[in-house]
């Protein structure tokens, strides 16, 4: 998703002369066809992200659209302060890419999991808060943030994720995509956990269950229109992410069915526990927090089992 | 277009602007009941110079003029007083500093035209200041950008990646003025965190730097307004807090404290005597 992401900054950048690309000296093998194509609007502001979001903040404020780029941790915690004080508070078109959230740097630990950025993030009302599912997608959102004026954050996959069947790249603001109809159960996911959910919804389909599968790329600030209309069809809401349970997409499902006044039962999928105390590959980690498609599987039909030996 | 200086005043004016601004950061603080005095006296001064001969065509929407950040945010009223004497703000707003409702806090917020950048967290604004700095050299502006931060504010880590990132790039149009007054909320810098030989850490990290009284206008004058070396360029102005109001002169009480009835009177009679 990486290289997409630069790719298409290139062609975008080479019709909106606005557009720079900062680092925080992360990204090798990954910036630099933006470097060989726009030199002057590129910058390696050396390890320091609190001062890159400041940069990036007077960037915009005298007419530039920065995007800036450090791993998901890095770019969202390290200077939360400087992204709330600085293009959330003067309202500026400032991009911030965290690459590989959740448990994509594996082996690297804890310091590398990102899986409160999505919560943070979304606390901010001025901030759109985008997790695009694959390559076409991310190329949508890319083109949509053209039109924005406010800052967003962009969580990033770090590896190459297969395309979501049914998805076809189709984006909008607060609008889920539903991928896969069914009627008993809804299954929302953000972001990479697309895929595995959809294989769960085909694990799920050969018990007798029948999925539906929506891929909300926008997590806003409040509920949307949208996705109450949407949860209110489901008696069952699976949220999955890969994320700590509070403040992403699960809180954002529960505060839609609270605030809409929804009958939908709720499920969250996502990280439970704290902070990785084992060393691990991305694998072995998602599937320690239930995040593979046979995990997330297992636990939807153990939890439909369950409600139907209540019933 | 051509970008013109917002005036080209003699010594004495300045010191006749600086008086005045003075005044009304006394007059309004005790209206409003509100502290950061003493940070507001200490960097009169350094204001009353920038906006009166030194920037150009500050405060306006000119895409070409240039920036003024207070990065030691707590000293706006200072920053409110000057924009009032250059016509920026009219008496009636100025008047609403603090009320609820109003647009002119104990920290200035770019919602307020010719506010170039919201700040309160310290640290902070030289980033901006770098990042403004870069743009506008990018697009071929003249423009120049000018920074006021604390002392205090120098323990913030972030400056100093701004300072190393503004010396890598030879940021020429970019400067810095230090309000190095030796207080700071609790005390004294010296006792809190020694910044001290602050000329020669700014040196080491690759500005040119100039050390001043930050209440000699004419000194401060021809710090600032210098022609660019060939690095950017902090001066260090040394100050007292709460200048020109003797009880309040290098006591950092008045970092925070504000003025009863019996004090304010002592002190708009000081400085009516001055």
């Amino acid at each position: 998703m990486r290289t997409t992401l630069i790719e298409t900054l290139v062609d975008l950048a080479r019709v909106d002369e606005r557009i720079m690309l900062l680092t925080a000296d992360l990204g090798w093998n990954v910036v630099e066809p933006f470097l060989q194509a726009y030199p002057d609007r590129f910058v390696n502001v050396g390890v320091a992200e609190q001062n890159m979001l400041g940069i990036a903040t007077g960037l915009a404020l005298v007419g530039y659209v920065p995007y800036v780029y450090s791993i998901a941790t890095f770019s969202s915690m390290r200077c939360y302060e400087q992204i709330r004080n600085g293009p959330v508070l003067h309202r500026l078109p400032v991009r911030i890419i965290g690459i590989g959230g959740g448990y994509a740097y594996g082996h690297a630990g804890p310091t590398h999991h990102a899986l409160e950025d999505l919560a943070l993030a979304r606390t901010q009302p001025g901030l759109s808060v985008v997790v695009p599912a694959d390559r076409e997608q991310l190329r949508s959102v890319l083109l949509a943030l053209r039109d924005l004026v406010g800052p967003a954050y962009l969580r990033v996959a770090k590896s190459s994720v297969p395309a979501v069947a049914g998805l076809h790249g189709r984006f909008a603001w607060e609008t889920p995509e539903l991928v896969r109809p069914g009627r008993d159960l809804l299954l929302l996911c953000t972001g990479e956990m697309a895929h595995p959910t959809l294989q769960a919804a085909d694990m799920l389909f050969s018990e007798g269950l029948a999925p539906a599968v929506a891929v909300l790329a926008h997590l806003g600030f409040r509920p949307g229109r949208a996705l109450t209309s949407l949860l209110s069809r489901f008696e069952t809401v699976v949220a999955v992410e890969e994320a700590f349970v509070t403040g992403g997409l699960g809180s954002l499902a529960a505060e839609t069915i609270a605030e809409g006044g929804l009958r939908s039962r709720l499920m969250r999928c996502g990280v439970a526990a704290g902070l990785a105390e084992h060393s691990g590959s991305t694998e072995y980690l998602r599937s320690r927090s239930g995040l593979t498609a046979a995990g997330l599987a297992r636990r939807i039909s153990e939890a439909f089992q369950r409600k139907r030996m209540a019933a | 277009m051509n970008v013109q200086h917002g005036l080209n005043d003699s010594r004495e004016d300045l010191g006749k602007i600086a008086a005045t601004l003075r005044r009304w950061i006394i007059e309004q603080s005790f209206a409003s009941k509100v502290g950061h005095i003493g940070a507001a006296l200490s960097v009169v001064d350094a204001i009353a110079v920038l906006w009166g001969a030194v920037l150009r065509q500050p405060g306006t929407k000119h895409p070409d003029r240039d920036r003024f950040i207070l990065s030691k945010g707590h000293a706006a009223l200072a920053l409110y007083s000057v924009m009032r004497w250059k016509g920026l703000l009219d008496e009636e707003t100025f008047r609403g500093y603090c009320q609820d409702g109003s647009r002119l806090g104990v920290h200035p917020e770019v919602s307020l035209p010719g506010i170039d950048a919201s700040t309160g967290s310290l640290g902070q604004g030289l980033s901006l200041g770098c990042g403004m700095a870069w743009g506008l050299r990018l697009r071929g502006s003249s423009a120049r950008v000018y920074v006021l931060v604390s002392d205090a504010e120098c323990n913030e880590g972030q400056l100093w990646e701004a300072v190393m990132f503004a010396a890598q790039h030879r940021l020429t149009n970019l400067t810095v003025v230090v309000d190095l007054n030796g207080l700071q909320a609790l005390g004294s810098t010296g006792a809190i965190l020694d910044m001290e030989p602050l000329g020669e850490k700014w040196r080491a990290f690759g500005w040119e730097c100039r050390e001043v009284d930050g209440h000699d206008l004419q000194r401060l004058t021809s710090a600032l307004s210098a022609a660019a070396g060939d690095r950017p360029r902090v001066v260090l102005a040394r100050t007292i807090l709460g200048k020109g109001v003797s009880f309040m002169e290098g006591r950092f009480e008045w970092h925070y404290r504000p003025l009863d009835d019996a004090l304010y009177a002592t002190a708009l009679r000081e400085l009516k005597a001055a």
